[in-house]
């Protein structure tokens, strides 16, 4: 595991999403209104939305095909019975989007 | 540590479940999971099929699907889907397939379910044994589809359902209802004589006769007729009988599906036999679930007990409790028979002199009810026609709850709190859905989770899926959980369910203290100012409602629709639907929408139930160039907003018309155009009541009628159908743009978010609208002109921000590169 820059905040506005490729791996970036990034896996488990589209709060995201929610803290669906979302911890340094991969 | 190879034969109910739960219980961490199963999809729902056969649902219904193929990618197991095994060596440990492949195990879960059982008759089987032509069974999406190609096939079909349990029933309705001529025979005495007594078997079969369904009992049936071309013509009887018939259906049991464990030297006595792990018989690695398995003697047909034992199964598996041992199951059986509900537990009668036995039965409504009791205890119940007492009754027959003193209250409810006290005393490990395996808890779980509909709940749980006879029950529970029966419950009158105000009042606020971003509206006024990610597509919309343009358009606000001013697809790619205002366009709009159909190699180009074009599958990132090469003005085909205006030719060309039904479409299509609301409007303009735009059935529907016009409200051909309510009839379009105007304004100032006109129009009743609106009864009506006037001059085509993106992510692809699933091209 290790930290790798993926872009910049300056691509991003509060409350939006998206969606970068590291190594490999799909991953949704989402700019907090408080200032601080998460990211998870950029497909929903449930039928593969694109979650980067999706709304956010401090909390969760919700994905924009069928309106499921995954919790950023822990990847879990908080509003049904569906597979848990992969989440990376993610930062930022001097502007710059890291992500643990 | 390296994950053991778990192979599940059979991608039933049973075998798919147990997977479910086992993933559930982190079983992915331990085994590499594969699954064999010989139908072609993932895993159904079984029941469901009754629905499909009576037309309720289809194959493609979502519904229906329990595992879509997408289900088994997502969770890493590999499914060889359409593939039989048929060879099993439990030395080396692989089981080999029809297709020659062969999978090897460390363990093995054999699930392969039951099968139709064919009895001894002439002309049913040919001689290499498949079944004849016009000869069905009743398991699975082949049988079912089968027999509705046959009886769309021909005009008058007449079927013959040869056996009366649960499955001919749901059988001989199905076809009724597709319009067959049916008749069921049974060779007992009664109809459904393994869950009913006689008196119920024959309160059922008057039901049954009330649908229009022949029934015969005490029939063996011998033989089908058939003629030289080898068509079914009749059956005949024991009795010398006969009956004309042109297809068959055999509903005569079923049998467990062992042959393939059997072969392999695993012990089959009627199923195969399984310990209380769920274990084979002398085996390490080799375990059983579902409808094959013959546990401490017993078979089971039905899906309760699939349900217990995969839990169990997936307990024992994983580890996660030692402890789990599947006892046996105290069936209960709760169905929906062709409509009817029917439940029955334990012994159908008294047995001993001093069983209790107490029965209710009123012919005139088909309601039989009956229970017995032995030392104190329930060992048997009946219900029928009205099965609202089974929750309590479940419960009792499983010991939960003392009987009461009074015996025939068990029966009804008297002068108690009803039935809502059966939900509330119900335990929460109770299932509530047979068919789904819910319980209480998990329903009430997800109430607590913030399910705040009953829809939602069964979208959820799937509670009430099935046979659908635990609806009311699955709905008593919501209510109770919510605490929303005894008292009504202020929330559900906020706009939003983290700000404690009703949209007035939001708005009022909104107004005073002048907040126009959805953050400010949630730092002043969210309970610890806390966001809601599910709160900001409406209140974004209510900030345009309010401010129009002037609203602080913050990106995070708006759902991905609103952001990019098109309809995302389930592929995550975008539908493009221009503006065709009055769905009229020119050979050279045409010829635009064809060039860049082909630039951009659109997938599909659809003609719009809204009089448009959509172009469906187009990317993100290529949205800004797709509508800078249009050229034309966005259709709103994604919003909550004022979406089209239907209109017919009306009287520039229809030798019928009676007004200019297109002009005035398209002026009020070009007055509303855009403008945000609750949900979606569509209205329509028609020439004369002919009515060939369908403005009946619009949010607002306008009809030319000679002496002037009509204005329909609230109408609707969705997922609702509704007759519009006939608002007024003026005499000039001016009226006309005036009042829809006005209407469509106090629609979004007043209409719940999401609440659509036809929920709307009804809820505040005609009369109001009639007095607010034409009478000005409260003063209001120069004021809901003059504000929409203001939207209507705020308006501004959205798709104009492809010269200047509102932000750096707004047309970056969201989309993975990975295969999400695909919209066909066509
Ligand atoms: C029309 C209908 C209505 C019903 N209504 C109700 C109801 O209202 N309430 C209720 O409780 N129950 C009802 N049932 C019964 C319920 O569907 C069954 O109890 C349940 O499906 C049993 O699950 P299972 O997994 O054991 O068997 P199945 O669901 O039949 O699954 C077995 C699977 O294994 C496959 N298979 C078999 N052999 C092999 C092999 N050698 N290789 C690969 N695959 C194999 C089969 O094709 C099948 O897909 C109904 C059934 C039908 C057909
Ligand atoms: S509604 Fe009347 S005017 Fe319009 S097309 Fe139909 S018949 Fe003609
Ligand atoms: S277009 Fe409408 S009716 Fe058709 S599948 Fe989608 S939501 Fe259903
Ligand atoms: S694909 Fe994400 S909720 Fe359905």
């Amino acid at each position: 595991m290790s930290w790798v820059s993926v872009g910049h905040v300056r691509d991003l506005t509060p409350g939006e999403g998206r969606t970068f490729v590291v190594d490999g791996h799909q991953i949704a970036v989402f700019l907090l209104p408080d200032g601080s990034v998460r990211a998870t896996t950029a497909v929903c488990p449930h039928r593969g939305g694109p979650l980067a589209d999706g709304q956010i709060d401090s909390d969760v995201v919700v994905c924009p095909l069928h309106q499921y929610a995954f919790a950023f803290e822990s990847g879990l669906c908080t509003t049904g019975e569906v597979e848990p979302v992969p989440i990376y911890a993610a930062r930022l340094q001097d502007e710059a989007i890291h992500i643990r991969v | 540590m390296t994950r053991r190879r778990l192979l599940v034969i059979g991608n039933g109910m049973a075998g798919a479940r147990t997977v479910e739960e086992i993933i559930h219980r982190g079983g992915k961490e331990q085994f590499d999971i594969t699954m064999i199963g010989d139908e072609p999809y993932g895993n159904y729902n079984r029941i469901m099929l009754s629905h499909v056969l009576a037309g309720e649902a289809t194959i493609d219904d979502d519904d229906l699907l329990l595992n879509p193929m997408s289900w088994y990618r997502d969770n890493g197991v590999t499914l060889y889907a359409g593939d039989r095994a048929t060879r099993l060596d439990r030395f080396a440990k692989y089981v080999r397939c029809e297709s020659g492949r062969s999978v090897s195990y460390d363990t093995l879960i054999i699930a392969t379910g039951s099968t139709s059982f064919f009895p001894n008759i002439d002309g049913l089987r040919a001689s290499d044994g498949h079944l004849m032509k016009g000869v069905f069974g009743f398991r699975n999406i082949e049988d079912t589809n089968g027999m509705l190609q046959m009886a769309h096939s021909r005009d008058k079909t007449h079927a013959v359902v040869i056996g009366g349990g649960l499955l001919g029933l749901e059988a001989a309705y199905g076809l009724r209802t597709q319009g067959l001529t049916v008749d069921v025979v049974h060779s007992p005495s009664y109809l459904m004589n393994q869950q009913l007594d006689e008196r119920g078997g024959n309160v059922l079969r008057r039901e049954i006769e009330k649908l229009g369904i022949a029934v015969h009992t005490g029939a063996r049936t011998t033989s089908v007729h058939r003629d030289a071309a080898d068509d079914v013509t009749g059956v005949g009887f024991a009795d010398g009988t006969d009956l004309p018939a042109d297809m068959v259906v055999v509903t005569a049991g079923i049998r467990p599906n062992t042959e393939f464990a059997r072969a392999g030297g695993v012990i089959v006595e009627r199923g195969i036999v399984v310990d209380d792990h769920m274990r084979c018989e002398d085996e390490s690695a080799i375990y059983a679930v579902g409808e094959c398995v013959q546990h401490r003697g017993e078979v089971y047909g039905l899906v309760a007990p699939v349900w217990e034992q995969a839990v169990t199964l997936a307990d024992h598996l994983t580890g996660a409790n030692p402890d789990a041992a599947y006892h046996g199951s105290r069936i209960t059986t709760k169905l929906k028979v062709a409509g009817i509900d029917v439940a029955a537990m334990g012994v159908k009668g008294p047995e001993r002199d001093d069983d209790e036995f107490v029965q209710f039965y009123e012919p005139s409504t088909g309601v039989y009810k009956s229970v017995v009791v032995r030392d104190g205890k329930l060992i048997g119940a009946m219900l029928l026609g009205d099965v609202s007492k089974i929750g309590y009754l479940s419960q009792a027959f499983d010991d939960k709850v003392p009987l009461p003193e009074e015996r025939i209250s068990m029966l009804f409810d008297l002068g108690g709190p009803g039935e809502t006290t059966g939900a509330m005393e119900l335990a929460d490990d109770a299932q509530v859905c047979n068919c789904n395996g819910v319980t209480k808890g998990a329903i009430v779980d997800c109430v607590h989770r913030g399910a705040s509909s009953l829809s939602e709940v069964i979208a959820q749980t799937r509670a009430g899926k099935g046979c659908g006879s635990c609806k009311n029950l699955v709905g008593d529970i919501v209510a109770c959980a919510a605490g929303g029966t005894l008292e009504p419950d202020p929330a559900a009158d906020y706009y939003v369910p983290c700000i404690p105000l009703t949209k007035p009042q939001l708005i009022a606020e909104v107004r005073d203290r002048g907040l126009r971003s959805v953050s400010a509206v949630f730092a002043d006024l969210a309970v610890d100012g806390k966001e809601d990610a599910t709160a900001k597509m409406p209140l974004a919309s209510l900030l345009r409602i309010i401010w129009g343009p002037d609203w602080a358009d913050e990106r995070g606000a708006l759902f991905i629709n609103d952001r990019v001013h098109a309809n995302i697809q389930r592929d995550g790619t975008f539908s493009v639907v221009p503006q065709m205002k009055g769905g009229v366009t020119t050979p050279d709009q045409l010829r635009k929408i064809a060039d860049v159909a082909d630039k951009y190699n659109v997938p599909m180009v659809k003609v719009t139930g809204g009089q448009r074009i959509d172009l469906l599958g187009i990317k993100k990132e290529e949205l800004p160039r797709v509508w800078e090469d249009l050229g034309m003005p966005s259709g709103f085909a994604y919003g909550k907003s004022m979406r089209t205006v239907k209109t017919c030719v009306g009287s520039d060309f229809c030798r019928y018309g009676l007004g200019d039904s297109t002009a005035l479409g398209v002026e009020l299509e070009t007055r509303l155009q855009g403008l945000e609301s609750p949900a979606k409007l569509k209205m329509a303009v028609a020439g004369c009541p002919r009515n060939c735009s369908e403005a009946l059935c619009k949010d607002v529907g306008v009809v030319a009628v000679g002496s002037g016009w009509e204005i329909y409200l609230g109408g609707a051909a969705g997922a609702h159908i509704r007759k519009g309510d006939l608002f007024t009839t003026v005499e000039t379009p001016d009226e006309v743009l005036l009042l829809c105007g006005r209407f469509v304004q106090y629609y979004r100032e007043n209409a719940k978010w999401l609440e659509r006109t036809y929920d709307f129009v009804p809820r505040v009743g005609l009369d109001t609208l009639k007095s607010v609106l034409l009478d000005d009864s409260e003063g209001i009506a120069a004021e809901l002109d003059a504000r929409l006037q203001l939207s209507v001059e705020g308006y501004r085509d959205p798709w104009l921000e492809r010269a200047a993106p509102r932000s750096p992510a707004q047309f970056a692809s969201a989309l993975p590169l990975l295969p999400l699933p695909r919209v066909p091209v066509r």
